[in-house]
């Protein structure tokens, strides 16, 4: 197969950017175009709920790559424009301004939206953190007050407490997880979480659901949990989980389930590709299909697409990695823990720095490492598989998570 | 080339030691990047360059002049 004469991409994040970068890379000198609704230049989502929302940094520091990088792409940028339609044949995506984009690729990377609490609309001092504008607001309103309550303890809730509590806020973690990011660590290492959250002074509030939030003349003041307690706050962060942003496909006739259904190419339909939050792909070596929403999958995955647009056909079948930064700990995932799983540590000690194995049927499904990211990373050479994607996908046919 | 890496911005992932092994390393305290060879010989630099652009925290700069 020979190269396509125009690849659009649509999404300018890092999955979209990445798989520009890729193409070129590999060689690709065709016409590349990137569209996205946001006007602003790609930025990176992982500082956001750390370092933007500290304060730590200036948002010009989560920008992905300066303009003379961008510029060196020889990529057109069509930004503040959204994609509203795809024809899937016609490899033709029509924008809110009019436009009439065709490729003989088109790549999907428009990621994710925040899940909002319901009845939430227009109140002030309630907020969520995707966009780096939503970081920017959140920050400015957390100057400002004296207790937040976040709602969701997973990675993201758990960041943004970590965050505030940080900040010198009176911080209230509330979710339905028995303890922090007990759905990806499993219990003991969820354990280990709360005691960190709770000796940096977050109150947390495990196992229950919000029932409804409390508002005062258009304000959020706090959130009513299904147990009947009042949580009061000047800020409340909604941290509750993402939906695909596969809104503007409906009609399309691509398989929209849980994201933009691919096959273990990523492809979603001949000449249309999905890479990132998004894309949920068939992962060869766990049997299953498989959405990761990390920042490493964003990046891998586009560079397996980018490689299967120039007619390379890999496979993408890496071991999921994600890591987390709360307070002082970093933590660094590969694999799939499985809740269930038999966990042993492999180096370090339980307590300041560790790495646990989880195995479960005989088999490691997952490293984990509490600061000790680089002891960590060797340690996951046991997971068959690529790491975070590498740069040799196709030869990670058999991953050893167990389960997603 | 002339490689650059921003300490402040790495999170540790490793991804530049996975794919330029001979360029790049972690501290073993905390996983931060390691640049073991600023001006690599000409071997490495496609491996350098993909570690550039898939490094997750975007800390490492490529330059072309050594």
């Amino acid at each position: 197969m020979s190269a396509p004469a125009g690849v659009l991409v649509v999404g300018a994040s890092a999955a979209g950017l990445s798989t520009v970068e890729a193409l070129r890379r590999k060689g690709y000198d065709g016409r590349l175009t990137v569209l996205d609704a946001a006007a602003g230049a790609p930025y990176d989502r992982p500082p956001l709920s750390k370092q933007i929302l500290s304060g730590t940094w200036d948002p010009e520091r989560a920008h992905l790559r300066t303009q003379e990088q961008l510029d060196a792409l020889g990529a057109e940028f069509l930004l503040g424009d959204a994609a509203v339609a795809l024809d899937v044949p016609g490899r033709t995506v029509h924008t809110a301004h009019g436009r009439a984009l065709s490729a003989e690729a088109v790549v999907l990377s428009t990621g994710l939206r925040p899940r909002r609490l319901p009845g939430a609309e227009d109140l002030t001092g309630l907020h969520v953190l995707r966009t780096l504008d939503e970081a920017v607001a959140l920050r400015g309103a957390l100057r400002n007050s004296r207790r937040v309550v976040v709602v969701g303890n997973g990675v993201l809730g758990s960041e943004i407490a970590a965050t505030a509590a940080g900040l010198g806020l009176t911080t209230t973690l509330a979710g339905l997880q028995p303890a922090p990011m007990q759905d990806q660590f499993g219990p003991r290492v969820a354990g280990a979480l709360a005691d960190l959250h709770t000796r940096n002074g977050v109150r947390l509030v495990s196992g229950v659901g919000v029932g409804e939030l409390t508002r005062d003349q258009g304000r959020a003041t706090g959130v009513r949990l299904t147990s009947g307690e009042v949580l009061s706050a000047d800020v409340v962060v909604a941290a509750i989980g993402c939906t695909p942003a596969t809104d503007w496909l409906a009609g399309s006739g691509l398989d929209l389930t849980d994201g933009v259904t691919c096959d273990a190419y990523c492809r979603a339909a001949p000449g249309v590709y999905a890479a990132g939050d998004v894309a949920r792909w068939y992962h060869q070596g766990l049997g299953t299909h498989l959405r990761l929403e990390n920042r490493t999958n964003a990046t891998a995955q586009a560079g397996v697409v980018a490689a299967n647009i120039l007619g390379q056909d890999l496979v993408y079948a890496p071991v999921p990695y994600f890591w987390t930064d709360q307070f002082d700990v970093k933590i660094q995932v590969y694999g799939a823990p499985a809740p269930d799983a038999d966990v042993t540590i492999v180096e370090g000690e339980d307590g300041d720095r560790f790495v646990a194995r989880y195995d479960r049927a005989g088999r490691t499904g997952a490293v984990l490492g509490w600061n000790m990211p680089k002891q960590a990373r060797i340690h996951s050479r046991l997971l068959t598989g690529t790491p975070g994607g590498g740069r040799d996908c196709a030869a990670a046919a058999t991953a050893a998570a167990p389960s997603a | 080339m002339k490689i650059s890496v921003d300490e402040t911005k790495c999170c540790g992932a490793g991804q530049c030691v996975m794919l330029a092994p001979e360029v790049f390393d972690q501290r073993d305290e905390d996983g931060i990047v390691v640049l073991l060879d600023a001006a690599p010989a000409p071997e490495h630099h496609q491996a350098a360059r993909e570690s550039a652009e898939v490094c997750p925290a975007a800390a490492i700069h490529i330059g072309e002049e050594a």
